[in-house]
């Protein structure tokens, strides 16, 4: 018996360990050769980043034109985030491996210390891995810091005519797509961030998918931030064409810095007739320490033009990481039958701090909206959901259907539910449901009781309670973030 | 031959009132002890206390389960020495089915005992075995752990934990109450399975009715936080006749 105690303390004590190592495993820095423009942010860094990208003139005087507007403008102050003023004169706007002068045009190609750093980071950027059969078949884009270091499966997707290639280099090859949609969706000076980062953007995915095709992989985008005191800017653009289908998920990680980075990206959908678009995230940025020292400011507009007829988009989002999270992925239900989706789970640990939720603007007729949202606060976090949900005058018989369920951990988080309800049009259908719970002593102990520990039962419940949305997840990416969803919340007990 | 489960002398304070007086109690390997006992005489803190329940003081005494003392224990490491309690109120966790619940529960009893896995295909299989044996529909192991389950369901749902647990020491408390006559005998059948010459339990009750399928060794009468009589299967019998009235005066005095 002492022996089998023995082993279980044993076990215990390197529990403990593998555990607390794991906290934030994707923390590392690699260590390269960069090439950045110089601090701070004025016309000449933006002709420098324009330079450095090739573009052309149109392009150029898109951003400068942006830039001019959000010189005028100021930070948003609505959201229920509190965070030092951000000095953007005391940051970098771009910062690129000088490996990555000449885009490598293989994957041999590439500074193996780059790829070593996205083997570490569990990205498959072999193709060969994937065919064998070790890694998903997902096609996957690498953006680290501002540039996009590798695209995988390009060639395979090319034969479906599918285009999947990083922001810059859609500037070169699809000029006139890309002029056709940019900024479609969201305008550039939308609000502060989007007039900022349509200044500034480096790199970001384009994806193209033509009519009638069923995108034959899953296309995913990993960002990585690298660089101390660099900003990201991304940018990505997703176009459905008619009667078309793709599922594409984004995966972002930063290392464990003492300042806090910033990271505006711009994200735009446009899905036409009969088109679907499953956008998936798993946000797992940086969220700084126990403390509240470092992590990511994580300041976003997503959002999805559900442009004609029977045109779907459905968002899903994982949210573990950032200090500071400000990101509302919205539809946009323009074409009549359209449907959007918001599928969400946000954790807030020690001292993150999340205002994040969904706009459904219901312009077409029979359009229908569904919000899950699950929300999860321990430590000192607080986490609000934002949700606006408005039907205008010619969105005959629009639905929508809201839920918005926060769980507590502990007594000093907080939850908040701001939900916007618009109507203009009396044959709308709307339902809320909002809930709020806590984890109880007698719930864990119960599992306890069964033999899991304390963190482990606290990671059991808040899967169940993250259901609804994790298995909305593409399959390829739900037992990831089912551990993620675990991960995130440690140290929130005992 | 030291017992299975020794409980010496227990005192224990809940929110610093006293409800466990000096319990003493000790079961060995293959029997069954019963415990009988007015409500609020401190049966279920006694469950409680021996599987390690947060905010229940042990203010003097000891539990030793195999001669080692539990006391320090967490309630996952007394899991993982092999001590179950089937609760008299069952939690429910939404979103986490009941197969899930199960298997996670085995693993990390098994885990913590340096086990490894079990493969998931056997799993299943080994667990519907139990749980028709218990009659409980396939359905059931699908759904959220107790969410719905109507009380009888959530009983029959602890056995079915035990059984698939195996646990060295096992205590019931009142796992009868809310069964209907047939759950009755089904829960006694799935709990006489498991008995056998390793295994000790103590199985808490009100009434007589369920030690006619499960016969106990051995009969207390807990009152006032203490075991104020132990005796053979009929002392049950009497206590169904006249009650508690002669053993409550006793302590209170
Ligand atoms: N948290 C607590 N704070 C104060 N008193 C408590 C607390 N928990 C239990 N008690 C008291 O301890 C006594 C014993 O309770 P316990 O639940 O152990 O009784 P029981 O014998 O299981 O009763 P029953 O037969 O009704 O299930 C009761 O008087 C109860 O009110
Ligand atoms: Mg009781």
């Amino acid at each position: 018996m002492s022996q089998a105690k023995e082993n279980i303390e044993k076990e215990t004590v390197e529990k403990v360990q593998s555990l607390a190592g794991e906290k934030y495993k994707y923390g590392f820095s690699t260590d390269i050769d960069s090439e950045k423009a110089p601090k701070g942010l004025n016309e000449d860094i933006i002709r420098f980043i324009s330079a450095k990208k090739d573009e052309p003139e149109w392009l150029l005087e898109w951003r400068l034109d942006a830039f001019e507007r959000w010189l005028t403008m100021s930070e948003p102050k609505w959201a229920m985030v509190d965070y030092p003023q951000i000095d953007y004169q005391d940051l970098y706007y771009y910062s690129a491996p000088k490996s990555m002068d000449d885009r490598p045009e293989t994957l041999d190609e590439v500074d193996p210390e780059l790829l070593r750093t996205y083997e570490k980071l569990g990205i498959p950027l072999s193709e060969q891995e994937v065919l064998a059969g070790v890694k998903n078949r997902v096609a996957v884009d690498a953006v680290f810091d501002s540039v996009s270091v590798a695209t995988t499966f390009r060639e395979e997707l090319a034969t479906a005519g599918v285009i999947f290639c990083s922001f810059s280099e859609a500037v070169k090859e699809y000029p006139e797509l890309v002029k056709k949609y940019l900024g479609t969706v969201v305008p550039k000076s939308d609000n502060y961030f989007t007039a900022l980062n349509s200044a500034v953007f480096s790199d970001g995915s384009f994806v193209y998918i033509p009519p009638n095709t069923r995108c034959p992989m899953e296309l995913s985008t990993y960002f990585r931030i690298n660089e101390p005191n660099t900003g990201q800017f991304e940018r990505t653009l997703l176009i459905a064409d008619k009667g078309s289908y793709v599922s594409y998920l984004e995966g972002c990680t930063a290392p464990m810095r003492d300042e806090n980075q910033l990271h505006a990206a711009v994200v735009e959908l446009v899905a036409l007739e009969d088109a679907e678009i499953k956008y998936s995230t798993v946000q797992n940025w940086y969220p700084g320490d126990e403390e509240g020292r470092g992590g990511i400011y994580n300041f976003v507009t997503k959002r999805g033009d559900c442009r004609e007829n029977n045109a779907k988009i459905s968002w899903t989002q994982v949210e573990t990481g950032s200090a500071v999270t400000w990101k509302y992925p919205s539809c946009i239900l323009r074409g009549d039958n359209t449907v959007g989706e918001f599928y969400s789970i946000a954790i807030g640990n020690n001292y993150q701090q999340i205002d994040s939720g969904t706009k459904m603007i219901h312009l077409g007729k029979n359009t229908s909206s569904r919000i899950i949202s699950k929300g999860i606060s321990a430590g000192k976090s607080s986490n609000a959901y934002r949700g606006q949900v408005s039907i205008h005058r010619k969105a005959d018989k629009a639905r929508n259907f809201t839920q918005c369920d926060s769980l507590l951990i502990g007594d000093t988080c907080s939850a908040h539910t701001v939900p916007y309800i618009e109507t203009k049009n009396p044959s709308a259908i709307l339902e809320h449901e909002a809930t709020t719970s806590k984890i109880s002593d007698d719930q864990l102990f119960y599992c306890q009781q069964r033999g899991l520990d304390a963190e482990e039962a606290v990671s059991l419940i808040v899967n169940g309670f993250c259901k609804d949305v994790l298995q909305h997840l593409p399959m390829e990416f739900a037992v990831e973030a089912q551990k993620l969803v675990g991960i995130s919340l440690e140290g929130s007990v005992g | 031959m030291s017992a299975l489960l020794e409980i010496k002398n227990l005192h224990v304070s809940v929110a610093d009132t006293q409800i466990l007086k000096g319990l003493s109690l000790s079961v060995s390997a293959g029997e069954v002890h019963a415990i009988m006992g007015p409500n609020g005489s401190g049966k279920s803190t006694l469950s409680y206390v021996l599987a390690g329940r947060d905010g229940y003081e042990i203010t003097e005494g000891d539990i030793l389960l195999n001669g080692v003392s539990l006391k320090d224990m967490n309630p996952e490491d007394r899991a993982i020495a092999g001590l179950f309690l089937a609760f008299q109120y069952p939690l429910e966790i939404p979103g986490v089915t009941n197969m899930t619940f199960l298997k996670t529960s085995v693993n990390a009893v098994r885990r913590g005992r340096g086990e490894e896995e079990l493969d998931a295909a056997s799993f299943l299989r080994f667990v519907r075995e139990k749980a028709k044996a218990l009659r409980l529909d396939d359905d059931m192991l699908k759904r959220p752990l107790n969410v719905g389950f109507s009380g009888g369901e959530k009983k029959r749902n602890e056995i079915l934990q035990m059984s698939v647990l195996e646990p060295m020491m096992a205590i019931l408390d009142e796992t009868d109450s809310g069964l209907d006559i047939d759950a009755l005998k089904t829960v006694a059948e799935g709990v006489n399975a498991l008995r056998d010459a390793q295994r000790g339990m103590l199985v808490i009750t009100h009434y007589q009715r369920l030690l006619d399928y499960i016969k106990p060794d051995i009969v207390h009468i807990l009152a006032g936080g203490q075991i104020v009589k132990t005796g053979s299967p009929e002392l049950a019998l009497e206590l169904e006749k006249s009650g508690y009235a002669d053993y409550v005066g006793e302590v209170v005095a």
